[in-house]
């Protein structure tokens, strides 16, 4: 299948090796990947933060940079959900109707329903030895509703030991730009969420959004929480002796 | 009655609570108003255990087969009511005037204040008993009616034990504390002090041998709505303590105040909300007590009956086609139980009109966007969607929360001087629609952050993300993006 990436501005500066990582593990499943050059950023930051005429105008770049595209692939559900449920609103407040057509043109998965949903695989052929906690994001939880998809992929990596979460449904705090408008309450937030992870005693926290993990591994990092957040791609990169 | 009665939330010295909204100084916005709220360690700790408390009935009590319906009815019903806003309230007039009650009708805060200080002025009472009314609060009612010389009784237990701290001399104190509120009542209950410490029953029993004289001397009482049904004049009322119904039954005169979305067409639909109110308020099957009242009987309760009905911004929410929903709102206070924000923070730093993810979408429509207090509340939330996935009538709080951070920004995007924040995110947008841009920004970016980083850390960062490096690091950008190493690996 012809799969065209969708790296998040965020992930292309910040986390590079989560794109690496799909892309090595659609490739290892016999896939065609592609990286439509035109991308940049799928306007979700300007849409969630008010600044919808500027979020409109990068959605239409959007489409029109993976115009035609198979199916398109994000290592990330806020923006997946970005696509998928903020356009048809942001088309809608833009009375833009060529974007509302546009953007119902594409077909966007968040990594995880790709594989179980599209490809049907749930054993990636991953291995993966280290104690893992998940993290499900609210994006992914409540506007894509993924539910236990990654879960699924994560059971199915040999070695690892996957560990629940406890109060797993809780947001973590971050919430773009909430987490600098509201850093109080976003770092009370987190507090909860690292206290919850490292009762895990996991040695590895994973999610399918790299914001979450940036906001609950910087909290981590400054705490010395020794913990390590890893996206969910990555680890189902990772293969080990045959 | 219990310690942690349902209903609208709030505690001791929730701003507004006393004075007349507006007056005085600008309320501070949302993050500022905050951080007194999480450095309250007794907030904090009642905060939690409350919203334990309220998921854990509802785990107990799982939902009826047909919840899924009932929420989709609920939104039907709410919408239909709102749709036909003016017909149904001028049918609810015709039917209240029948039943030989009175309909005022106030376009404002100050209005509505006006008319029912006029009321309980022309029944020539010096006190009326109250029980527990959003819109009470959202117009500053009780600071009115003490301007006016009239003594207000609370008769719900959570704004009794307010009113009480109000004026104690030990300051301002307890929320649900109950070893606090034995100690309030002590001070302040003649006769109060039984029963051992943290006894709820105790604490029940002392405010209701207290509030018992209020009822049996008041001549007026003040009240809110749950709901209006337009067929019949009737005001319905849901409550757990039994206050509201002796306000309604025992007083001469009764005054309702409700805003006018909270009509709905007709007694049939209350067969659904009823249920949905109920789950949805307390986490429990069933209201201890749901009370109806129409009009005036003779030889049976109030000799006078007034509903006052107030705008105060509901039609300008109304004609907002995104906005709107929130008048939807059955005011059950779900989306408050499950808000990890107000979880932490408690009702205070949303303002009078209503907390939580509800009072981010009600409020900054009621009072519009100009101060800043107003235009911080929907900014308050980290669109996580746990509110709406529990609201009965389906308000999709989150895409209204969006919807109103666009006006807020629209509203701000003309001044002469634009706001820091409005020069970031267009440069943002005009350098990301153009790949050669964005490329060339990010590689300039990853080289001053990597210059800011030691150890792949970066702990402290200048300007709006400073806020993020308070208390969180960020990773150094690694030296090659993905799109870099995307190129390379197929030139």
């Amino acid at each position: 299948m012809r799969v065209a990436l969708f790296v998040a501005c965020f992930d292309d500066a910040l986390f590079p090796a989560t794109g690496r990582a799909v892309t090595a593990l659609l490739e290892r499943l016999g896939h065609d990947v592609s990286y439509p050059p035109g991308q940049t950023c799928c306007g979700q930051m300007h849409w969630t933060t008010g600044y919808h005429r500027e979020a409109a105008g990068l959605a239409r770049a959007f489409t029109a940079a993976f115009e035609g595209a198979e199916a398109i692939v994000a290592p990330s559900a806020s923006c997946a959900a970005a696509v998928r449920d903020a356009y048809p609103r942001i088309a809608r407040a833009a009375r833009d109707a060529a974007l509302a057509r546009a953007a119902e043109e594409l077909a966007v998965y968040e990594l995880t329903e790709f594989l179980v949903d599209v490809l049907g695989v749930t054993d990636v052929g991953a291995y993966f030895p280290h104690r893992v906690t998940y993290h499900p994001s609210c994006q992914s939880a409540r506007t894509l509703g993924v539910a236990d998809r990654p879960l699924r992929l994560l059971r199915a990596v040999k070695g690892l030991d996957l560990v629940e979460l406890p109060a797993a449904q809780e947001c973590c705090g971050f919430g773009g730009a909430f987490a600098m408008k509201n850093a109080d309450v976003s770092v009370a937030m987190v507090a909860d969420k690292v206290r919850h992870v490292r009762d895990t005693g996991a040695d590895v926290v994973c999610a399918v959004d790299n914001g979450c993990l940036a906001h609950i591994g910087g909290a981590l990092s400054r705490l010395r929480g020794g913990v390590r957040v890893m996206h969910l791609a990555e680890i189902l990169a990772g293969t080990g002796p045959a | 009655m219990t310690g942690a009665p349902p209903g609208p939330r709030t505690p001791a010295g929730a701003p507004g609570a006393r004075g007349e909204p507006g007056a005085g100084a600008a309320p501070p916005k949302f993050a500022v108003a905050a951080r007194a709220a999480l450095a309250d360690t007794g907030l904090r700790r009642g905060l939690r255990a409350g919203a334990a408390a309220v998921r854990e009935r509802r785990s107990a009590a799982p939902e009826p087969a047909d919840w899924e319906d009932l929420r989709e009815a609920g939104r039907a019903i709410r919408d239909g009511a709102l749709l036909g806003l003016d017909a149904h309230l001028e049918e609810l007039e015709r039917a209240v005037t029948e039943a030989g009650g009175r309909v005022h009708w106030a376009a404002g805060a100050a209005e509505a204040r006006r008319i029912v200080t006029g009321l309980v002025r022309a029944a020539g009472a010096a006190e009326v008993v109250k029980s527990t009314s959003a819109v009470a609060r959202e117009i500053g009612l009780n600071g009115a009616l003490a301007r006016a010389g009239v003594a207000v009784r609370e008769t719900g237990f959570a704004e009794l034990v307010a009113q009480l701290a109000e004026d104690d001399p030990e300051g301002p104190a307890p929320y649900r504390d109950r070893a606090r509120i034995r100690e309030l009542f002590a001070r302040r209950l003649p006769g109060a002090a039984g029963g051992p410490p943290g006894d709820p029953a105790a604490l029940a029993e002392a405010a209701r041998l207290h509030l018992r004289e209020r009822f049996l001397g008041a001549r007026v009482a003040v009240t809110g709505a749950n709901f209006l049904v337009a067929e019949t004049g009737t005001v319905v009322l849901l409550e757990s303590e039994g206050n509201a119904r002796m306000c309604l039954t025992l007083p001469d005169t009764l005054i309702c105040v409700a805003g006018i979305e909270k009509v709905v067409p007709a007694w049939a639909d209350m067969e659904v909300l009823l249920q949905l109110l109920p789950r949805s308020a307390s986490g429990a099957p069933m209201t201890p007590y749901v009370s109806s009242w129409t009009g005036v009987t003779a030889g049976d309760g109030p000799r006078e009956f007034h509903l006052v009905l107030l705008d105060n911004g509901r039609t300008k929410a109304l004609a907002d086609e995104v906005g709107r929903a929130a008048l939807r709102c059955i005011g059950c206070s779900a989306c408050l139980d499950v808000c990890p924000v107000y979880e932490r923070t408690g009702p205070a730093p949303y303002g009078p009109v209503r907390a939580g993810p509800i009072g981010a979408i009600l409020t900054p429509q009621l009072r519009g966007v100009e101060r800043a207090a107003e235009a911080s509340l929907p900014f308050a939330s980290t669109l996580c969607g746990a509110c709406a996935d529990v609201c009965p009538v389906k308000i999709d709080i989150p895409e209204v929360l969006v919807h109103l951070r666009g006006r807020v920004v629209e509203s701000r995007r003309h001044r002469p001087v634009p706001t820091p924040e409005l020069v970031l995110m267009r440069g943002l947008a005009w350098t990301m629609a153009d790949p050669r841009r964005y490329e060339a920004a990010v590689r300039r970016g990853t080289r001053w952050a990597r210059l800011m980083s030691r150890g792949g850390r970066i702990r402290r960062l200048p300007g709006l993300l400073g806020k993020w490096t308070e208390a969180r690091d960020l990773p150094a950008p690694p030296p090659e993006t993905f799109r870099a190493w995307w190129s390379r690996r197929h030139r």
